[in-house]
């Protein structure tokens, strides 16, 4: 019976504890990318590289849902939206909801898969194969080389990813309108431009920034901290996209709640 | 100087390491023995502070290494070559750049015809032929990994050389061009040392001292005559079975 309550008691003591024990290393590393930052020759080159390749390599999947994306959003509204509204709402509708919503979101959440996953098992590989620990021991600092390069890559491409990805989901979205419910060139035009605000595309653009800061963080913290081996890899990948998709749809609310004012 | 105060480690419930002192000194060579699991590799890292000891304290250079800020640490680390167990080469990178990044000295790293020229000298001096540079890490074989990774710990010419079983799992001749190489960058360098080895006869021909770790302590330490005829019941039973092996041809 007392064992029971130990064991309850410890349970519940560790529930709490790890999660506190994460922040603080999650705390630890910000100081310690914080503190790199002044290594610029060192991080410079390696972020441009790491952007370059994140860039190159995820534009074909980012075109691929994007085209998607704008397709089914106007195949949709056209179905919805039969009757006696006009059909230029088909334009706003494309236009809004993949501005505002589904761009910058679906973006980020196959990015978190892509670009996440490959971060964290990476990172986590270097870590049990002690490469981190051998660039420690060369006096050079893992954040300089290894993270702050992963983080500003990911704060530098996924935005301009997220662009390309509005811009083509809409594009895609009007050929299809047009092509499928016969709305003219003027009035998706008009309909784009009604309902538009100067800050929608600015938002777009932040949550690229919010989402890429989730992204670049989270799978390098899973990475840089991966204990224990193959399984521990695994553990580490997994984590950083589940945790990932789940920041990213947290702070599409949070956004949406702070930013986007009727 | 290396020294090593009172140092302990515990990993959990596990005590790794209670209360090891061990000072080597300015140019000397010291060999770490020990049987596996005992904390060889652990001490090593606390050396160079990847791990923190619990208690105790690591002094190397005059400085304390359980308590230096980061640049200091990394300074210090930067006169430190670590030859890890297992090589630790940085996958993605080819051997050239891999024994490019052992260059400590920023000026030296930026300089691509010095970092051939010294790329191509550390891989002379570890057998290894010069287009091995060209090579993933992948595509070596694990003694050509170990000695990769010797040739990156020793390229920016570290005052301190810690050595995690550099001769493990090399071909006799290796074994002794490695044996050779710690001994000729102790005469010509002055390089301080820790040989952690399982390979209890070279350690008699290439340190001027041998320690023996078990049980979390440092059992016995001496010069090598000294050492081979210790009393102590631990050195009798390490050197007794490493002989015992070598009479049944399975030395090493
Ligand atoms: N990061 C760690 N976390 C938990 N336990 C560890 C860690 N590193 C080492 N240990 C434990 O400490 C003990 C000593 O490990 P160490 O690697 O130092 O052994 P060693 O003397 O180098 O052995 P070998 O000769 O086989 O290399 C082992 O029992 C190991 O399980
Ligand atoms: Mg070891």
């Amino acid at each position: 019976m007392s064992s029971l309550v130990e064991w309850a008691m410890f349970r519940a003591g560790r529930s709490v504890l790890d999660p506190l024990a994460a922040v603080g290393r999650f705390a630890d590393l910000m100081v310690e990318m914080g503190r790199g930052l002044v290594e610029v020759k060192i991080w410079f080159p390696r972020t441009m590289e790491e952007a370059w390749s994140i860039g190159v390599g995820s534009l074909f999947i980012v075109l691929m849902i994007s085209s998607f994306t704008g397709g089914v959003t106007a195949l949709q509204a056209g179905y919805q939206f039969t009757g006696n509204i006009p059909i230029y709402v088909v334009g706003s509708l494309v236009t809004e909801s993949v501005v505002l919503e589904l761009g910058p979101v679906l973006v980020a959440l196959i990015l978190a898969g892509r670009i996440g996953a490959r971060y964290a098992a990476e990172l986590g590989t270097m870590r049990v194969t002690e490469q981190i620990d051998a660039l420690e021991s060369l006096g050079r600092s893992p954040a300089s080389h290894l993270l702050i390069p992963r983080v500003l890559a990911c704060l530098l491409m996924i935005p301009v990813l997220v662009v390309i990805a509005d811009f083509v989901a809409v594009g895609t979205g009007w050929v299809i309108a047009k092509s499928t419910l016969g709305i003219s060139n003027q009035d998706f035009a008009y309909g784009a431009r009604v309902y538009w605000h100067p800050l929608d595309g600015w938002y777009s653009i932040i949550k690229g920034f919010f989402f890429a800061a989730a992204i670049g963080l989270i799978s390098c913290y899973r990475g840089y901290t991966t204990q224990q081996g193959a399984e521990g890899v695994g553990r580490s990948v997994t984590g950083a996209v589940v945790t990932t998709s789940v920041l990213v749809l947290l702070l599409d609310v949070i956004l949406a709640k702070l930013i986007l004012k009727p | 100087m290396i020294e090593i105060k009172n140092v302990s480690k515990r990993f959990g419930s596990q005590k790794v390491l209670n209360g090891v002192n061990l000072v080597v000194n300015e140019g000397e060579t010291m060999a770490l023995l020990g049987p596996s699991g005992t904390g060889k590799s652990v001490l090593l890292k606390a050396i160079i502070g990847l791990i923190r000891p619990d208690r105790g304290e690591i002094i190397v250079d005059d400085q304390h290494v359980e308590s230096l800020k980061r640049v200091a640490l990394s300074k210090l680390r930067a006169t430190i070559g670590y030859v890890f167990q297992n090589g630790a080469l940085f996958d993605s990178m080819d051997v050239f750049e891999n024994i490019r990044l052992g260059l400590t000295d920023e000026a030296e790293f930026k300089n691509p015809e010095y970092a051939r020229t010294r790329a191509a000298e550390c891989l002379r001096l570890v057998n290894l032929q010069p287009d091995t540079m060209k090579k993933m890490p992948a595509q070596l074989s694990g003694g050509m990994r170990k000695r990769v990774g010797i040739a990156r710990a020793i390229a920016g010419k570290p005052k301190y050389v810690l050595y995690d079983e550099p001769t493990s799992g090399l071909d006799p001749v290796n074994s002794d061009i490695i044996d050779a190489l710690v001994t000729r960058l102790k005469d010509e360098l002055g390089v301080t040392s820790i040989m952690v080895t399982h390979d209890v006869r070279g350690s008699f021909r290439t340190a001027d001292r041998i320690a023996l770790l078990t049980g979390g302590k440092i059992v016995a330490i001496g010069p090598p005559d000294e050492f081979k005829e210790s009393p102590v019941a631990e050195v009798r039973a390490f050197l007794e079975r490493d002989f015992d092996l070598e009479g049944n041809g399975a030395a090493k």
